[in-house]
């Protein structure tokens, strides 16, 4: 007995034509039965959580991956439900997705876009993930993102920052819940010119790639509307391990701030440089220096150890965020207790934004009544909603990216223990981070539901 | 036939009936069952064994017939990816010009620094060799963004010109395709549980491989290649003899680069995005592993070297813990807890780990590679005694 | 001018840890004829011995406090370390403090036994291998020991702490007579440098002045003879393995305070290593060690903010631009023999 399927990309497994047309070159494109591709017609549907396993960023991806389990589980009515008993949306069921128990599939970016790119399509030819989700560097969610749109399959993003992933290079099937570099340039601005005055000279230590880019301009334009001046920027290999030739001549520059728009290894290695350099201690124009993270992580932190003492930065969510700013940030705290009870500590943030990635996909997938891309997406754009941990929220339609409050936080003088390195010092709410969809160009295009 | 011996023929024939029937030897176990995780008749890595086996020919007609370590082989790969992008963006969707023009652009590069880096030889080749794609990496990666798109990659885009192509509508970005065909359709057939996808991108690069591979075989059985070997086991007798070795080692050098540049064009030509990671060291050490892993100088082992680290990479990075309790389910609680906990270094995100050991082993074991492995088996099975035949191949 | 000053001693101390991975390098090459691309990994092993002895002597029982809450709300568990109960609080603390001068003592011994065990285990049956199996055996090593620091400490990097005593930075100009605050320079980076010329000084005089290395020099310059001597030189070079071994776990532990180790720090030594003892000249240690610091002071200029705006992306390239116009104007490096590793 042999059955014949006529498809086009991927691996579609429904309406046979037995052995019809095999020579005609048009069976090729010809469209097939089913609506769009990987429709799930078991009683499962498959995710796929693409996320650094191997390489530097490998204890990111260990807890993106964590989050993962934790939001399946929730989804299909195991454990506490976590922020599903919070989440604004009463679409879920905890029976699945649409009645489907969800099942996922793993793989490794090894944060390369190549190697990215090559797991989520063996997810989609291969395994029939219907929905793409992960990675922690921005260079593969905007691979793994085009990806996606090429081949209709919807692509929630995990931990990406730089403008470009729902800027520059936005794409009708690509979602992120993450904030990015803007945002935290808008956040900081007011805060710092609080703390340490309007009349600062800032230097900045830019990595030379593009989110390095994104986030230099995004602080630099942000900190001189409020009267900072930018006496250098200087470019630093992203390969660099050792900092100490680039921050020496800090301290003799004239300025009194240095900004390090450095992430992962290169941000540790720096600011241990920095401190090193004896640039915390120091004397400058008159005034305390200090120096500034845009982007904080908690796994960062704990590579910096106690250098990170009293350094401020922005982050998306933080463990205490609840505790510290109130009950409008509902969610952190049911989310902390069943990350916290099942892996014991706290989780970070890329393990926050991935399990809410997951759950509003999910959402939209119940609200639209299918997993059709174009219906799922459609239920996301312009869809307001609150209780996932960062207070109300909303899915902007014209870019695909979500605004929210953005924390500003400080590295901890007195931490209690490994997870507390960080400290809250305010909230920019996320009217004063918002800003016109069209100012970083690209084109969203059309929803490809793939078939 | 085609001009080679008897044995290169059916070399030949074999290697295309493999190609061919690919996407059935490649999924022997039925879809469903648990052993389906090891199936790699999929399209996406299907078409990497073909490309990166195109890659590692080209290295191995450099390496194996030349020994000159070329430490710097994916920069070719590289820029060729890029030139093969540009012309995705500029001139047409269709994926002929992307490929012929990233093999000539890989081909001119690799003459400016063949041309400098062959005035050595020995480790200091391959220093010079490494450093220029070194440099073609970080420059690429920062300085040259604004034509290699830097870190997020070069990609195209709804915007681009494509001047041979008519105005796109569609508000979607058209795939690479070949006249029409799109190099991600697909032909899957279901028979009896078995699913086999026959991919259009697969066969184009498949047929493409058989072109090279012919190819490469003309080039080690003709007298060029023979003059190339006579460089390898003393360059200085040669030198003596008032030969000038060094265009014959340029003409080789370019040739390998252009191989490496086609296999960035069809890389692009089957996924239309080029990253500056791909000019890393690592990836040149990547396609040095596959020719040795496979066997140097022979011309089947580096598609073969290829195919083995490329089933690595995706298969076993993907077997995460969840699966192998899935699979030892059967076993009591605290056995398979036991196993799994043994099991679960090696897989999923200790895929490195294995594939450090298997590097090991073989180089340790079988110096000669797979190909050595394949002619210990084929000698056992004939039952001949192996002492003399091993010594000779010593 | 200071900051010329400046980068030349940021060059120096850069160029030192260049130099002692490629003296390590250099020795494997020169007695063995081995290229070594695990050698990277055993400064790694270096570095997380430092971290491990700082996690032994940081071995703690728990103690609940019950005035201060953990994240879930439940009392706070405080780790004590055992060293505080059983030296007292502040003695135990200084040990802790110091454990990064106190693991070279540490380091030496499991260092020089790994490089005997790689040495007598692996590395001697690929002797007569080409150097092609020889790098990628001690490459698919050097994935694997990676590999497994990676499996027992993580991938996110650990930060490690000069003792209190050091931690800060001093006057640097203001000791040579310039205006005070013009070049301040860490105290650690400064020791790195020292530790480095001392470690250095002590191999070659070790090479040159004692009857052992006479006879290891020997038979780098012709190890048939030596053999046909009736000398054991093999035993001599297994030991000149392990040595090499703890130059290089020694840069390792010192290396901890200034870039928090992980287990890929090995790899970004590597390529770098490689460049530079082929710069210096194949199997030359003091080439291996000019080209260090040569190379380091190189890559501190580019990447001085004048250089850079003058010529973008010149400190990404500079390192392998200067390693193309060295190899082709000298074509063994600054001080090869001829005739090494041509072929």
């Amino acid at each position: 007995m042999s059955k014949l399927d006529l498809t086009r990309r991927g691996v579609i497994k429904s309406g046979a034509v037995a052995g019809a047309g095999l020579a005609l070159p048009t069976i090729f494109t010809a469209s097939s039965a089913a609506a769009y591709v990987n429709e799930p017609t078991g009683s499962t549907v498959t995710l796929g959580f693409n996320v650094p396993q191997t390489g530097p960023y490998a204890d990111e991806g260990a807890d993106e991956l964590r989050a993962y389990m934790l939001a399946v589980e929730h989804l299909n009515g195991e454990g506490d439900g976590g922020m599903l008993n919070t989440f604004s949306s009463k679409a879920l069921k905890g029976n699945g997705i649409l009645g489907k128990k969800v099942e996922y599939v793993t793989g490794d970016t090894q944060t390369k876009p190549d190697a990215a790119r090559a797991s989520a399509r063996s997810m989609i030819e291969k395994d029939g993930a219907v929905m793409i989700t992960g990675g922690s560097s921005s260079g593969v969610a905007v691979a793994v993102q085009a990806l996606c749109q090429e081949a209709g399959i919807i692509f929630m993003a995990g931990l990406t920052h730089s403008n470009d992933t729902t800027g520059k290079d936005k794409k009708a099937n690509g979602f992120r819940h993450f904030f990015n570099s803007y945002m935290s340039g808008a956040a900081l601005a007011p805060i710092l010119a609080d703390r340490y005055g309007k009349d600062r000279k800032a230097y900045h230590l830019t990595a030379d790639y593009n989110w390095g880019y994104t986030t230099e301009e995004a602080v630099r334009t942000s900190t001189e509307a409020m009267g900072w001046e930018t006496v250098a920027a200087v470019k630093t290999p992203l390969a660099q391990t050792d900092f100490s030739s680039y921050v020496a001549p800090v301290l003799n520059s004239g300025a009194d701030v240095l900004v390090l728009n450095h992430y992962g290894g290169n941000m540790v290695n720096s600011l241990t440089s920095a401190v090193q350099f004896g640039l915390r201690a120091a004397q400058a124009n008159g005034k305390n220096f200090e120096i500034v993270v845009p982007l904080y992580s908690r796994l960062m932190a704990k590579g910096a150890g106690k250098n990170v003492a009293g350094i401020f930065g922005s982050t998306n969510w933080h463990w205490s965020l609840e505790n510290v700013a109130g009950a409008r940030y509902a969610g952190t705290n049911a989310f902390v207790k069943s990350f916290g009870e099942k892996y014991g500590f706290p989780p970070s943030q890329a393990a926050h934004t991935t399990y809410c990635q997951t759950l509003l996909y999910a959402d939209a997938c119940e609200r639209a009544g299918t997993f059709n891309p174009c219906g799922v997406g459609q239920a996301l754009e312009g869809f307001e909603f609150d209780g996932l941990g960062n207070g109300p929220t909303l899915y902007r339609a014209e870019d695909h990216q979500c605004f929210k409050d953005v924390l500003v936080v400080k590295g901890n003088e007195n931490p209690t223990s490994d997870f507390d390195l960080l400290e809250i010092v305010d909230v920019t709410p996320a009217a004063a981070v918002t800003y016109d969809a069209s100012i970083f160009g690209g084109e969203l295009g059309s929803c490809n539901p793939g078939a | 036939m085609l001009g080679l011996n008897k044995k290169d023929t059916s070399l030949l024939v074999a290697v295309a009936l493999l190609v061919a029937l690919a996407p059935i030897i490649l999924n022997p176990f039925p879809e469903g069952s648990a052993l389906a995780q090891f199936n790699a008749g999929y399209p996406d890595l299907m078409q990497r064994f073909v490309i990166f086996g195109i890659f590692a020919v080209g290295f191995n007609i450099l390496f194996g017939l030349t020994g000159y370590l070329s430490f710097g082989h994916a920069a070719f790969l590289g820029a060729g990816s890029y030139a093969g992008v540009w012309m995705l963006k500029l001139l047409t969707i269709n994926v002929i010009p992307a490929i012929l023009i990233s093999t000539v652009v890989a081909g001119l590069f690799s003459i400016l620094i063949g041309y400098i880096s062959l005035r050595r030889s020995g480790i200091y080749f391959s220093i010079l060799t490494l450093a220029f794609a070194q440099m073609s990496f970080a420059l690429a990666a920062s300085v040259l963004t604004p034509i290699t798109g830097g870190e997020t990659g070069l990609q195209t885009a709804l915007d681009d010109p494509r001047i041979l192509d008519g105005a796109n509508t569609t508000g979607n970005i058209p795939a690479p395709s070949l006249f029409g065909m799109e190099m991600s359709d697909s032909l899957q057939v279901n028979v009896a549980g078995w699913l086999w996808t026959f991919n259009v991108g697969y066969y184009l690069a498949g047929v493409i491989l058989l072109i090279a591979f012919y190819v490469a075989i003309r080039i080690f059985r003709s007298p060029f290649g023979l003059m190339l070997r006579a460089i390898k086991s003393n360059q200085q007798r040669l030198t003596y003899t008032g030969l000038n070795t060094r265009p014959y080692m340029l003409a080789c050098f370019v040739i390998s680069g252009m191989y490496a540049g086609l296999a960035g064009g069809l890389m692009v030509a089957m996924d239309p995005l080029a990253g500056a990671e791909r000019m890393q060291w690592t990836a040149s050490g990547e396609v040095v592993l596959m020719t040795i892993l496979g066997g140097i100088g022979t011309l089947i082992g580096p598609v073969l070297g290829a195919g083995l680290i490329k089933y690595f990479e995706n298969i076993f990075s993907k077997i995460n813990s969840n699966l192998l309790h899935e699979w030892f389910a059967f076993l009591p609680d605290g056995l398979e807890d036991f196993v799994v906990a043994i099991i679960y270094p090696f897989i999923g995100k200790g895929w490195h780990l294995t594939l450090g050991l298997m590097f090991m082993a073989v180089i340790i074991f079988l110096p000669g590679g797979l190909v050595e492995l394949g002619q210990k088996i084929a000698r056992k099975m004939s039952g001949k005694s192996d002492d003399k035949q091993t010594k000779s191949t010593e | 001018m200071d900051q010329i000053i400046l980068q030349i001693l940021n060059g120096l101390d850069k160029g030192s840890a260049y130099a002692l991975i490629a003296l390590g390098l250099t020795l494997i090459f020169g007695t063995l004829g081995v290229v070594n691309f695990a050698h990277g990994a055993l400064f790694m092993l270096g570095a997380f011995c430092a971290v491990t002895l700082n996690r032994i002597l940081s071995l703690s029982h728990t103690v609940i406090d019950e005035t201060k809450k953990d994240f879930l709300g439940n009392p706070l568990k405080v780790e004590v370390p055992y060293v505080q109960g059983w030296f007292g609080e502040s003695t135990g603390q200084a040990i802790i403090d110091w454990s990064v001068p106190l693991a070279i003592l540490f380091t030496i011994p499991v260092m020089i036994a790994i490089g005997v065990i790689m040495e007598r285990g692996l590395i001697k049956h690929f002797y007569k291998r080409p150097h092609a199996d020889q790098i990628l055996v001690t490459f698919g090593l050097a994935i694997v020991l990676q590999e497994i620091v990676k499996y027992y400490f993580g991938a996110n990097q650990i930060p490690m702490n000069a003792p209190q005593a050091f931690f800060g930075s001093f006057d640097f100009g203001a000791m040579i007579g310039m205006e005070p605050g013009a070049i301040i320079y860490p105290y650690w980076r400064i020791i790195y440098f020292c530790f480095a010329a001392v470690l250095v000084g002590g191999v070659l005089a070790f090479l040159q002045f004692t009857t052992f290395g006479m006879v290891v020099r020997a038979g780098m310059a012709d190890r048939e003879t030596v053999g046909l001597l009736g000398i054991n030189i093999d035993r001599r070079f297994t030991i000149m393995f392990g040595i090499a071994a703890a130059v290089a776990g020694l840069a390792g532990v010192m290396y901890t305070p200034i870039n928090p180790p992980n287990y890929h720090m090995g790899m970004d030594f590597l390529v770098i290593s490689f460049v530079v003892v082929v710069v210096g000249g194949m199997g030359s240690l003091p080439g291996a060690i000019l080209a260090g610091l040569l190379l380091g002071i190189l890559e501190s200029f580019a990447s001085m903010r004048q250089i850079i705006e003058l010529l973008p992306g010149i400190n990404q390239v500079v390192i392998y631009l200067a390693a193309i116009v060295i190899l082709l104007t000298r074509p063994r490096g600054l001080m090869g023999r001829k005739g090494v590793m041509e072929d």
